[in-house]
């Protein structure tokens, strides 16, 4: 076609997933590193019987201990946006499949000795990393269609937006009301809490939400009042049903979000922690053992 | 009796004043007639604080009054010093009725009776003083006025402003643009839609009308003017409003009746036409002058100039040489052969085919913005992948283009009168291919604005530029060693086409042997399965359509139609198909396509068998991409929803490589199947942010990326003109301590766009920056490429051009 001439730079980008990357390149890699070694535990010659301290033991010890720190360093490859031809995917799909492995080599390396100790602790504190990241990784693969089908073409900003413009509707509609029927309307008002706090927003759970609270309270005002009260009542009703609504759709929106970075509130710290028992677990065997 | 003035200079706007001043200064008895009690009306009734031009930037002021782009305040307290201070002799609110008379012995009568006696009249009454006034009843209520001087001025009112044209719209805007001045606005239009109005204009007012800032009431008129309240006739019956001022902006008309009284003559009885005029501006009534925007020059240099050179024509110059000439010597002093400005303007017009069009005065505009230069043979004249939009005249001698990059020794030459540099005027992009100079040779080269200027105003000028760059396109297209000579008998009847957004260029089962070159735009090719429209392909510009009835004959096998605004050339078969026998290796070439294109169909066809539901997809995926603009894109940001989990990695990987702020919103935009377009640029094949840049910043880059360059001065056109909303206006927040130190202590706003309570923090001088446009620049000269699409962790988010993902690809993606 009729395009000037294109400079070299690197351009294209695939239509795959991080966990289709390449056509599985680094599930393949993770698998033949598992099957090596494997086969060099098998076939090794350990005496008295295998543990960290045989020649493969510190081989697979030295490896797991790399891994881990390169795995780790995905957080700063995440957040620092250089200018070369990196590719976020790429990283993450290698960190998970090598996350994974990292289950048969550092089992591996233990040789299966396990105590109350700092190395046992540096095993299992791995092996929950490893385990939330699993999680992680299914969530990523099956909650972005639910986030995308809650919002449809709707940005945050917009159902904010809309419940605002809700607000403002009820605050209009109730100025005709008596001061007992307007007090359950501030409390839609004035006590509506959109996403509330981290355990909220992770089990999406606002059954005690005041907006629902003043629906409820409403419904015997409804049934007395007379006149302009009524009509205003009504609308008004109106007014907080919808609002009702939007706040299940945003609230929806925050629940999803919200699973999609917990796991990361366990992943992170404990990998951390890891570090940590790493460093001691490394430090202690070459100056104790 | 009364004195006799040399001059009676009626209307003292820009021309007018300049006339006056100078007659002054030459001790000249005048007379300037001023029909309000200031000087230059028109430029008196902008909005307060208007910026007013000064274009053509290179043209030389000639007047005894200054000028120079600023602020109206600035403006017009520099005329009024100036008149000063050259004895101007003013009669305010002396307003002409009528001219009688004859050169020696002229009589203007004004409205309050007095009579001005004069031996010649100069007109500088422009087109803008007679507003069209309210004319029902109360009209002439105080509360009524036909301009807006502060917008900021009003607060707490009731405003209806009459007159949907630009003023009418700018002028309602500015009254809502501080919401807390708590204006409550109706801007009323006697039509149906706003078709006067610059299309921003409208834009921007109907995004007012949207979201509830602004009433917007069409076909409607006032019937009854009373004080607090206005009467309007809308198509629904008549409505009551409250009203506190009425601001009527519904246009002002030529006075062409007082002209034509004088016996003046205009060149047309069409509304727009202007005086009849000789060179030294005279009418056809002798002794009556007429200058400035009555005379067809809106600008306010031209018409200061004017007004000093009909001055000096009257007191009896004849050599008066221009005030521009300076400028042309200085541009044409290096050149070989000694000729003199007025020969170089017309060796340059009777050689360069583009050119031939154009009267004297037209060439020294033209020249005014173009270069004119002498190569020697075998010098280059510019490079493959250089930048530059300017196109090119041989005036003399002939040019040769390396159309082959490896091989500098396959040239193509480009004879005397004919232009080239054409397709960085159409696209805007690099230049595709070397150029040098065959012989020695003279060229004119012309900048892209002042190309496109000459193409809008100048008919044959347009139609030259079409037929070379079809010409052109065709041997591009086609290549098999075509030459121009071949082409002989094709091109005369081809057929340059304008086609609208979803109408056919031809429909399946029609009879029709016809060739389409898409010159511009792109076209949808659909064929009717099972009852079903269903996509079959997506063709970009620079290609073409309709090959497989010519070359098998038979009816059209598909429908063929345009998924944007778009040009297409339409080459008649017959011609096409002698042309195919003498050359076998284009037919070759063109069976090879139909037979991958047939590939291409049967594919879909099969498909539809066997995946109903996957071609349906495929074909309603691929519409709703089109639907989205994606017809005329080159490269788009897409967003697989299926794997995208809103970490927002892509905003703040685009904010991070551009001084902090992000040009891509991803929650934004419409989606379909999971895909979603999210708002940020595509890099649009024509983009419309470029069409009106006045300092040319928008560019485009090597690997097609559109991009605005540090010249952007913030005008906000390219922000309007974008339909697609991709552009903002902003200044760059200061800069970000680096990612460890926020990692590690906490210090800065972290990765992404900073909030606005961190840049409020910031340190003054670091916040004080213009606003400046900011779009998508695909991360142009970054080695690997856009930064949303490298920073995305699950590969949702993809950068696709049309002719790649509207492919079979989309279809396996739906199997897979």
């Amino acid at each position: 076609m009729a395009r000037a001439a294109q400079s070299k730079r690197r351009k294209t980008s695939t239509h795959e997933s991080f966990l289709r990357h390449r056509g599985f390149l680094f599930l393949k890699v993770s698998t033949i590193l598992c099957i090596g070694v494997v086969l060099a535990y098998v076939f090794q010659d350990a005496h008295p019987r295998p543990s960290g301290g045989t020649a493969l033991g510190y081989a697979l010890g030295t490896l797991g201990a790399l891994l881990i720190v390169w795995l780790g360093l995905l957080g700063l490859r995440k957040r620092a946006i250089t200018d070369g031809p990196y590719s976020l995917k790429a990283w993450v799909s290698a960190h998970v499949y090598l996350g994974l492995s990292l289950i048969v080599i550092a089992t591996l390396h233990t040789g299966f000795h396990f105590g109350w100790n700092v190395h046992t602790l540096a095993y299992g504190l791995m092996l929950l990393v490893i385990a939330s990241g699993a999680v992680g990784v299914w969530f990523y693969a099956t909650l972005p269609k639910a986030l995308s089908d809650n919002r449809g073409e709707t940005t945050r900003k917009q159902m904010l937006a809309q419940i605002h413009a809700l607000d403002e509707q009820i605050h209009e509609a109730a100025q005709p009301l008596a001061r007992v029927d307007a007090d359950i309307v501030r409390l839609s008002l004035e006590k509506t809490d959109i996403g509330g706090g981290f355990w909220r927003r992770l089990f999406g759970y606002y059954g005690d939400c005041a907006n629902l609270r003043a629906i409820d309270q409403l419904e015997p005002a409804l049934a007395d009042a007379k006149g302009r009260e009524a009509v205003a009542l009504r609308k008004v009703e109106e007014l907080m049903r919808r609002k009702a609504d939007a706040l299940a759709l945003a609230r929806r929106q925050i629940h999803i979000t919200a699973l999609l970075e917990a796991w990361l509130f366990v992943h992170v710290p404990s990998t951390f922690a890891l570090l940590a028992a790493l460093t001691a677990h490394i430090v202690s065997v070459f100056l104790y053992w | 009796m009364s004195e006799v003035f040399r001059i009676a200079i009626v209307g003292s706007g820009p021309s007018g004043l300049s006339a006056a001043a100078h007659a002054a200064a030459k001790g000249i008895s005048h007379v300037l007639l001023e029909k309000t009690d200031h000087l230059s009306d028109t430029i008196f009734r902008y909005q307060k604080g208007k910026h007013v031009m000064a274009t053509p930037s290179l043209l030389v002021l000639r007047s005894d009054c200054d000028f120079a782009a600023g602020k109206r305040e600035t403006v017009l307290a520099q005329w009024n010093a100036d008149a000063e201070k050259a004895g101007v002799n003013v009669r305010y609110k002396a307003e002409a009725k009528a001219i009688t008379g004859a050169k020696g012995d002229f009589s203007i009568a004004l409205t309050n009776g007095d009579v001005i006696k004069a031996e010649t009249v100069v007109l500088a009454i422009g087109t803008q003083g007679n507003p069209n006034l309210m004319r029902c009843e109360g009209g002439d209520l105080p509360h009524v006025q036909y301009t807006l001087d502060d917008p900021a001025a009003y607060i707490d009112e009731h405003i209806v402003v009459f007159g949907g044209g630009d003023a009418g719209i700018e002028n309602a805007l500015g009254l809502i643009a501080d919401q807390a001045q708590g204006n409550a606005v109706t801007l009323v239009d006697r039509n149906a839609d706003f078709a006067r109005a610059k299309d921003a204009n409208v834009k921007a007012l109907l995004q007012a009308r949207d979201t509830g800032r602004m009433t917007v009431m069409s076909e409607t008129q006032a019937s009854l003017v009373e004080v607090g309240w206005v009467t309007l006739e809308t198509p629904q019956g008549a409505s009551r409003v409250k009203c506190d001022r009425i601001i009527a902006r519904m246009g002002s008309a030529p006075p062409r009746k007082f002209v034509e009284d004088a016996g003046i003559a205009f060149t047309s009885e069409a509304r727009t036409a202007f005086p009849q005029l000789s060179p030294t501006f005279e009418t056809t009534a002798p002794g009556i002058y007429v200058i400035g925007a009555l005379a067809g020059y809106p600008l306010i240099k031209h018409c200061m100039n004017q007004g000093h050179d009909v001055v000096e024509y009257i007191n009896g110059a004849t050599d008066l040489k221009p005030a521009d000439e300076p400028i042309l010597e200085a541009k044409l002093a290096g050149l070989p052969g000694k000729l003199s400005v007025t020969q170089w303007l017309e060796f340059l017009r009777a050689r360069v085919e583009i050119l031939y069009g154009l009267s004297p005065l037209q060439m020294r505009e033209f020249l005014l913005d173009s270069d004119v230069r002498a190569f020697h043979a075998g010098d280059v004249i510019f490079e493959r992948n250089g930048v530059g939009t300017s196109l090119f005249g041989i005036a003399q001698g002939s040019v040769k283009v390396e159309i082959d990059p490896k091989n500098p020794k396959i040239t193509v030459p480009i004879p005397q009168g004919s232009i080239f540099g054409e397709v960085g005027l159409i696209s805007g992009r690099r230049r595709g291919a070397t150029v040098r100079a065959g012989e020695d040779c003279i060229v004119v080269e012309i900048p892209r604005t002042a190309a496109l200027k000459l193409m809008a105003q100048v008919a044959e000028a347009r139609e030259t530029v079409n037929r070379i760059t079809t010409e052109r396109q065709i041997l591009q297209i086609f290549k098999s060693g075509l030459t121009p000579a071949d082409l002989a008998e094709v091109l005369p009847m081809a057929e340059m086409m304008e086609v609208k957004p979803g109408q056919p260029i031809m429909t399946e089962g029609d009879e029709g042997d016809d060739l389409f070159i898409i010159r511009s735009g792109s076209m949808v090719v659909e064929k009717s399965v099972g009852g079903k429209q269903v996509f079959l392909s997506y063709v970009p510009a620079g290609s073409y359509s309709g090959e497989m009835a010519l070359l098998d004959g038979g009816p059209r096998t598909a429908t063929v139609k345009a998924a944007i605004r778009s040009q297409v050339v339409r080459l008649p078969g017959e011609p096409f198909r002698r042309l195919l026998a003498k050359k076998p290796e284009l037919a070759n070439r063109m069976r090879a396509e139909v037979a991958s294109r047939r590939k291409v169909n049967a594919f879909v066809e099969g498909r539809k068998d066997n995946f109903r539901g996957v071609a349906d997809m495929y074909s309603s995926v691929a519409s709703f991409l089109i639907d989205q603009g994606i017809g005329e894109a080159t490269d788009v940001l897409l967003i697989d929803e299926s794997l995208c989990v809103g970490c927002d990695n892509c905003e703040k990987a685009c904010a991070d490589s551009h001084e902090g702020l992000s040009r891509l919103n991803r929650e934004a935009g419409k989606t379909y199947a999971k895909i979603h377009v999210p708002t940020s640029c595509r890099h649009c094949e024509h983009p419309y942010c470029m069409t009106d840049c006045p300092p040319n910043a928008i560019q485009r880059g090597p690997d097609g990326e559109v991009f605005i360059s540090d010249a952007c001065i913030g005008c906000g056109n390219c922000q309007r003109n974008c339909p697609y909303d991709v552009i903002q206006m902003d200044k760059p927040p200061p800069e970000k301590p680096g990612l460890l130190a926020w990692m590690l202590f906490g210090m800065g706003p972290g990765p992404g766009e900073p909030d606005k309570d961190w840049r409020e923090k910031q340190p003054k001088e670091a916040v004080e920056k213009g606003k400046v446009a900011i779009k998508c620049d695909m991360c142009i000269g970054k080695a690997g490429g856009p930064a949303c699409v490298r920073a995305c962790p699950t590969g949702a988010a993809i950068r696709v051009s049309p002719e790649e993902f509207l492919s079979v690809a989309l279809m396996e993606r739906g199997q897979g």
